[in-house]
């Protein structure tokens, strides 16, 4: 295994990042209904679902076992399970892998959390990087009361309680996000991602984000050449 | 007990000032077949007749994953990373809510294998070593690390005497194509001894012939403990 894989594949990586309530795994769905429907080979994948992993990941939720450190590796052995089993082999068959919350996800909650920034970007060094990033910013304030008004039940570590912010967890869940939304801006310069102003309509957002894949993906060559069965 | 200040390998846990870790941390590595258990209970014993207080660690032991690496282990099914990271977690659960509680305490914590036996089978399952490094910069450097060295033919001699079954993954069967278990066995114990060997140069392993009968190990073992924990007249030997 290479630090960093540079060698190209057939497949192309199609990965959406953003806060909670950003709109993004909307958007990603449309994008792959759109490919669905028009015959390419395309795979979905998201984050935090590995069939394996994911039992533990619930069970150390759920009884608060889950330190910055845990919950950091635990969720890159979740990742490294889908990359190694389905994106990975997926991109040299040549398919479209459409990721909802790639390692910029990890990359953003676990240095929110106060894990060593360049630790965390070590521990994913096996995953190459997409080949296009939609980062989908929205004013902080906006993200927060499209979840806070649709989903009051917020989750111990979704809320941020581990770290302690506050004993109120709505008031936890808005300061958390705002560290991640910190690191999110700081990581759509670094690795350069594709900003999308989310405080628009859906169907306005998704013209964009469809003209920007096929400006940037020959979408042509991922058509399927067999037939269905 | 004589302190000495304790490191973590990389940058380590956040929040986890090492130098009020007061304890020792005892690693004990070694195939299967070479030992090492025996020899944990061994020291325990010694130890806590003395007087210390010990804590016992070792792979597949947390309560966040053990359960789960263990099922995952019977289906086969996870790939060499996933496999390395799940490892990862397993031991940084216990490096949190037991290596580093019990250190503070001034205990002295016995690992059963440590970073190493993680190490060494990821690299002989072809992953990036300087990978597998950076994953376990957050692990403390131990105290003493004793590795039980025993050839591959007398490990499988003495598991078979036990259990009259060779474990899947110890006999590398996810990565040697061909051959029976048995040359299996022997073939992969040969390759994690030669990356044992190279960690020693590198982590200053003491090296212990663990093939003589498990008293005279033991009473090695006890003497080299000793002089770390700076009393040796205290202990019985």
């Amino acid at each position: 295994m290479m630090m960093i894989p540079q060698s190209a594949l057939p497949g192309r990586l199609i990965a959406v990042e953003g806060l909670d309530g950003s709109g993004k795994s909307t958007q990603i769905y449309l994008v792959k209904r759109w490919l669905e429907l028009e015959g390419y080979k395309v795979f979905f994948t998201e984050w935090n679902s590995s069939l394996l992993v994911k039992q533990a990941t619930k069970k150390g939720k759920k009884r608060q076992l889950l330190t910055p450190t845990t919950f950091a590796l635990i969720h890159c052995t979740d990742f490294a399970d889908r990359y190694e089993r389905e994106i990975l082999p997926l991109l040299s068959a040549g398919h479209i892998v459409l990721a909802d919350r790639y390692v910029y996800t990890a990359f953003a909650r676990d240095a929110a959390r106060g894990c060593d920034r360049e630790w965390i970007r070590k521990i994913y060094a096996y995953a190459r990087h997409p080949d296009l990033t939609f980062f989908f910013d929205v004013p902080l304030e906006t993200a927060l009361n499209r979840i806070l008004e649709g989903r009051p039940q917020l989750k111990y570590y979704e809320a941020g309680m581990d770290q302690h912010l506050s004993h109120d967890p709505v008031e936890s869940f808005k300061l958390f996000q705002a560290k991640v939304y910190k690191e999110y801006l700081a990581l759509a310069k670094e690795y350069r991602f594709v900003k999308i102003d989310s405080s628009r309509a859906p169907d306005e957002m998704h013209r964009e984000v469809r003209q920007l894949i096929q400006d940037r993906i020959e979408l042509p060559r991922y058509k399927w050449r067999t037939r269905q069965a | 007990m004589t302190t000495t200040a304790k490191r973590f390998f990389g940058q380590g846990l956040p929040g986890v000032d090492p130098a009020t870790l007061r304890g020792k941390l005892i690693v004990i590595e070694g195939s299967d077949g070479s030992g090492r258990t025996t020899h944990i209970n061994l020291l325990r014993d010694w130890l806590e007749r003395s007087g210390y207080a010990t804590e016992e660690v070792g792979l597949k032991r947390s309560m966040l994953v053990s359960e789960e690496l263990e099922q995952a282990k019977q289906g086969n099914t996870l790939g060499p990373i996933t496999q390395s990271l799940f490892y990862a977690t397993d031991f940084a659960d216990q490096l949190e809510n037991k290596i580093v509680p019990a250190l503070r305490s001034s205990f002295i914590v016995l690992a059963d294998r440590y970073i190493y036996t993680m190490m060494a089978r990821a690299i002989v399952r072809r992953l990036d070593g300087e990978w597998v490094k950076q994953v376990y910069s957050i692990a403390l450097i131990p105290d003493a690390v004793f590795y039980l060295e025993v050839p591959p033919k007398v490990l499988a001699e003495r598991i078979y005497r036990k259990n009259q079954l060779l474990d899947y993954w110890e006999s590398g069967m996810d990565i040697l194509r061909g051959g029976d278990m048995y040359t299996n066995f022997i073939k992969y114990q040969r390759m994690m001894v030669s990356e044992f060997k190279k960690m020693q140069q590198t982590y200053g392993f003491d090296v212990v012939n663990g093939n003589r009968s498990p008293k005279l190990v033991s009473k090695d073992l006890q003497a080299k403990i000793a002089g770390i924990l700076g009393n040796g007249a205290e202990l019985g030997q």
